[in-house]
């Protein structure tokens, strides 16, 4: 490892450049974590209806419009984060179809519009000039939204892995971990917005699905610390920000209690005393976590000098 | 034609002149370079030997800055030449962030992104990029690399030392470098301790608004 040579070579920078601090700061976060309860709830709504279609009733129209809101606050802020926004124009008339970024503006315009025409549709039932039945039109986009949902939360890993100078991200592990946020996220905002709507049953079907989500992605990020300095010397150099002393170790941590540990085990419990109080608990803290998570994972590799 | 540039860090002395005429010939704005001079120090005193490693864009022929864009801002000319058109740049920082060689830069008077372009403007007019013109002792060369009776491409059959920065990364850079060592172009090989700019304290440069 080339960074043990420094012992014998005794070699330090002695002039240079500043480096440029942190590009994609907590904005980028947002726009991640807005995306993933935007996307998460149309998963989520999407198993209702196959799991217990009864329950939708009253529930159709309020989650597509929180998942519409968090889809626009993921919108604004990914707006917001470029230099130069008001040329955000320039992705739809000069595209250029290699970049994840491009691919991911056009299919989250197209999934924004689609929410629109559902909200839109249920808003206006009794004057649709549409479909005379509204409830069914709303069902069945539902299922092309669903689809559309998958490559809509997936495209940010592929930015990810695009940024090649960011050794950490990958895109098989980023992309695992982006659907998982949005099931985490989207079981969680269900459980808070169903309330009184859904049944204690399904209530626990929406719990499980955060218990394990929160699992699994806890299991990577346990991988991505213990093993990931194996696949380079950059990433050995990136993971020693979260590890020891580490500038964001703490934050780190916080976010893996917040919004894994402590959910899985407030779930486990809440299974057992069949509490809605503790997957509300639960549920709250995955959501908040969930922003830490991502900001660390986002911010770190960017504390690494590339030249 | 596919233009390239080597620099033989044998002959180079870090004397700057190269990043001066860069940022002259480029109007690159305060707090910015597209090219620089790194000096690294090696060895315990009093056997210690200092090395300088000129740094610009490395003109990948797989590069990753413009397969990330979004609008195509940067964009290959055809001799190779990554080059950036900064009137389409939408200032995603996305090219920042995919550069394993952070070689670019958003320009704080323009807000899009930047990068040595080989001084493409000359070229285009039969000129040398002002780096190579400026540096006296002929340290930077730059021709086609199509051309096996260039002065880059004999320099290159004539030298068994000739490496890239970061070949793993697979982007295949058009810039090479002669008599260099991991201490000149792996940055982990060496310590970036506070206060390594001579001019100043400052070890991050902030951007300023919301990108704290």
């Amino acid at each position: 490892m080339i960074h043990e040579s420094i012992a014998a070579t005794q070699a330090v920078v002695t002039l240079d450049v500043p480096l440029p601090d942190i590009f994609w700061g907590w904005f980028v976060t947002m726009n991640m974590w807005a995306k993933s309860i935007g996307t998460g709830l149309v998963f989520m709504l999407f198993l209702l209806m196959k799991k217990n279609p009864d329950e939708m009733k009253g529930l159709r129209t309020p989650t597509l419009i929180v998942s519409f809101v968090m889809m626009n606050v993921f919108l604004l802020f990914t707006l917001a984060d470029l230099h130069q926004p008001f040329r955000m124009w320039h992705i739809f008339f000069y595209p250029h179809w290699t970049s994840a970024i491009t691919v991911g503006a056009w299919m989250a315009t197209v999934f924004v519009g689609l929410e629109s025409l559902m909200i839109v549709v249920m808003l206006r039932k009794d004057k649709c000039l549409l479909t005379k039945n509204p409830t069914g039109f709303f069902d069945k986009l539902l299922f092309w939204v669903t689809l559309l949902a998958i490559p809509v939360t997936l495209y940010t890993a592929g930015i990810m892995a695009e940024a090649t100078a960011r050794e950490l991200w990958q895109m098989s592990t980023e992309s695992v971990q982006m659907i998982l946020a949005a099931t985490l996220s989207g079981s969680a905002a269900m459980i808070l917005l169903g309330g009184s709507k859904l049944s204690d049953k399904t209530k626990q079907f929406f719990g499980a699905i955060l218990g394990l989500s929160a699992l699994m992605a806890f299991i990577i990020y346990m991988s991505e610390y213990i093993f990931g300095g194996m696949k380079s010397e950059e990433v050995i150099a990136i993971l020693s920000n979260i590890k020891g002393d580490g500038e964001y170790a703490t934050m780190f941590w916080v976010g893996q209690w917040v919004a894994y540990i402590l959910p899985m085990l407030l779930i486990a419990l809440a299974r057992v005393s069949k509490s809605s109080n503790l997957l509300n608990l639960a549920s709250i803290l995955a959501i908040v976590g969930l922003w830490v998570v991502k900001h660390v994972w986002l911010v770190i590799p960017q504390l690494l000098s590339l030249s | 034609m596919q233009l390239g540039f080597l620099v033989d860090l044998h002959l180079c002395m870090g004397c700057k002149g190269c990043e001066i005429a860069c940022k002259v010939e480029n109007e690159v704005p305060l707090s910015t370079w597209r090219l620089r001079v790194k000096y690294v120090d090696v060895g315990a005193f009093p056997e210690t030997k200092r090395t300088f490693t000129p740094l610009r864009c490395n003109h990948c022929e797989n590069a990753p800055c413009e397969r990330i864009c979004p609008v195509s801002a940067l964009h290959y000319i055809d001799n190779g030449i990554v080059n950036i058109d900064s009137e389409r740049c939408i200032g995603c920082a996305g090219c920042v962030m995919a550069c394993p060689y952070g070689a670019i830069y958003i320009d704080p008077e323009t807000q899009t992104a930047d990068k040595c372009t080989y001084c493409a403007h000359r070229v285009a007019s039969s000129m040398m990029p002002a780096c190579v013109v400026a540096c006296p002792v002929e340290a930077n060369i730059f021709g086609d690399l199509e051309d096996p009776t260039s002065n880059i491409s004999m320099y290159i059959q004539d030298h068994r030392d000739v490496q890239v920065r970061k070949p793993e990364k697979g982007t295949n850079p058009h810039h090479f470098y002669v008599g260099a060592s991991q201490v000149n172009l792996n940055p982990l090989a060496s310590e970036r301790v506070e206060g390594f700019s001579l001019f100043n304290k400052i070890t991050h440069l902030p951007l300023g608004g919301h990108h704290e």
